[in-house]
């Protein structure tokens, strides 16, 4: 067991590159006992990359990487017995029912059969998937398939799990149970370290969060911090002709602490979005439409990688 | 090894569900070709007073040599599509590979697996020569590990192709121009010296023949120690390397 303080997962100038492709490209940081640690970024950031490094899933190129203080190279299985992992795509295994998923599992994690059986009724049971023990796999639904591929993560009583983009793909009623199950995971003191392009799903689950972008590390903080830093506490969303914002791009740039100039509309970052809208009106510009709302990590995001498009 | 056992155990439990059809297919085929070929073609090549090896009737030439090659083509099936599936369309190696087992263990696991269908088939089929007063003394049981290991010769290397292709796999080349011409004309059917001269030369060099001539040597007690050798070290190599090219190519998709 690692000291209550020792990190769970130390990188230290971590590189993955891929021929001459490179994923991963000398990233620090550590991920603590308890805590719910997210990775942030747009595509090919590098977030899988780094998850599949940790997983002893994909050999370091570089750099120093250690989890529960062990070397993934010379002790992947012994990392391996104390993590669950949750892949991007479900690979569970379609010829089995959804009880034999979990049985079989944790045989391969060397988990008697009597406590394996215990086991698999409690995560049944926490994923709500009880009733459909005997299925096959290939009848369950995107969002039920997701939860078997979590309690199958659990089969192991992992101290750290490892989350690929959990809820990509599913709707807002899967999503949410999701989140409610892995909020109760990290309330009984698991470790979760996920990556996620969704702000939502990183404010409601992680502590902390790394925003990477291009295979670095762009900025870390919890949630309230990165808005803090990063951006204000509200946004106008200001919409008007595109003759009236050529005509005055001058004096509205001089409005709140920073101005975004999007296709269909402007994005003024403000401490207080009505005063800037009150100044906007004072300046007799006509508004079409004009919304103030709170800051979101979605603008931390857009403002630290960019709005254009990765695929 | 106990963890490759958890890869047996894991197939076992698949074909928990389909044996009904795949025992009798496994039980059924063998005692088909033997009654056409050994008994209708047999009671042709009997009357037309061919030599063939230790002047044995046809059915018990060609009993032991069939055997082989049954355990070749049931090792090559179970070693080609579901092992690609499960690299690709399932991912189920990607879900075990997060576990503690290594890769070692999975080729092991799938290896251990093959060799117990090739019990399974080999048992059926000496049951059937049994059934069929072939087989003429106990030593006929000496053909079933020597069919098995023929079977894991072609399996290992098998293996490690089916690793390497892309959505589940595309092995009619290997069925077509491989597998099928090696039942032809390794010696299975007919004595190899009934070949043209260069085929007969080529037998040597491919691994059915060894496989056959091994099994068939050890039922019809012809075996000499020298060839005998030989046969078993040609299928022991191709065994070995092709576990360790198994282990390679597995790594590779696993570990990238």
């Amino acid at each position: 067991m690692p000291s209550a303080s020792g990190p769970l997962v130390l990188a230290r100038a971590l590189r993955k590159t891929f021929g001459s492709f490179t994923a991963v490209d000398g990233i620090d940081f550590e991920v603590r006992p308890g805590e719910a640690f997210g990775f942030l970024g747009p595509n090919g950031a590098g977030k899988t990359s780094t998850m599949r490094m940790i997983a002893c899933a994909s050999p370091v190129t570089s750099g120093e990487l250690r989890v529960f203080d062990r070397d993934p190279r010379t002790d992947a299985s012994a990392i391996k017995a104390r993590l669950g992992v949750v892949p991007q795509a479900d690979n569970l295994d379609a010829e089995l029912t959804v009880r034999e998923n979990l049985l079989m599992y944790a045989r391969y994690f060397d988990i008697p059969q009597r406590v394996a059986r215990d086991r698999a009724e409690e995560l049944l049971a926490f994923v709500q998937l009880a009733e459909r023990r005997d299925s096959q796999v290939e009848t369950l639904s995107g969002g039920m398939k997701r939860r078997l591929t979590i309690a199958r993560a659990l089969v192991n009583e992992p101290e750290l799990i490892l989350l690929d983009e959990p809820t990509t793909g599913l709707d807002p009623q899967a999503r949410h149970l999701i989140w409610e199950r892995l909020y109760r995971l990290k309330r009984q003191g698991t470790t979760l370290l996920l990556t996620t392009h969704y702000m939502d799903e990183a404010e409601q689950l992680c502590d902390r969060l790394l925003v990477m972008d291009k295979g670095r590390i762009v900025a870390e903080g919890s949630p309230r911090e990165l808005i803090a830093r990063y951006v204000t506490r509200e946004v106008l969303e200001v919409r008007m002709t595109d003759e009236v914002r050529a005509a005055n791009a001058g004096r509205l740039a001089t409005l709140g602490t920073h101005l975004e100039h999007l296709p269909e509309r402007l994005q003024f970052y403000a401490d207080d979005g009505e005063q800037v809208l009150e100044q906007i009106h004072q300046m007799g510009l006509p508004v079409e439409r004009a919304l103030v709302r709170r800051a979101t990590l979605e603008d931390v995001f857009l403002r630290l990688t960019g709005r254009t498009l990765i695929d | 090894m106990p963890n490759a056992l958890r890869i047996v155990q894991r197939n076992a439990l698949v074909y928990r569900r389909t044996w009904r059809g795949n025992v009798l297919m496994t039980v059924v085929q063998p005692v088909l070709v033997l009654s056409a070929m050994g008994l209708g073609v047999g009671a042709l090549v009997d009357r037309g007073g061919a030599a063939l090896p230790g002047n044995v009737p046809y059915l018990v030439f060609l009993a032991p040599g069939l055997l082989a090659a049954t355990c070749m083509q049931t090792a090559s099936f179970e070693s080609s599509f579901p092992i690609s599936g499960k690299m690709t369309w399932q991912k189920n190696y990607h879900a075990i590979a997060g576990t503690p087992m290594r890769i070692v263990d999975i080729v092991a696991g799938e290896l251990a697996w093959v060799a117990l269908r090739l019990l399974a088939v080999s048992v059926a089929f000496t049951a059937a020569l049994f059934a069929f007063g072939a087989a003429r003394s106990p030593l006929v049981l000496a053909a079933v590990p020597a069919a098995i290991l023929t079977g894991l010769a072609f399996s290992a290397p098998i293996m490690a192709f089916a690793a390497t292709l892309k959505n589940g796999g595309n092995f009619n080349a290997l069925f077509r121009f491989i597998i099928t011409p090696l039942f032809l004309f390794s010696g299975v059917y007919f004595p190899v010296t009934r070949l043209p001269e260069w085929l007969q030369r080529a037998a040597p060099w491919t691994p059915l023949y060894h496989g056959v001539e091994l099994t068939r040597g050890l039922v019809l007690h012809t075996l000499t120690w020298p060839s005998a050798a030989v046969h078993l070290a040609y299928l022991l190599v191709m065994c070995g390397s092709g576990t360790v090219a198994a282990v390679w190519t597995f790594s590779g998709k696993l570990r990238a």
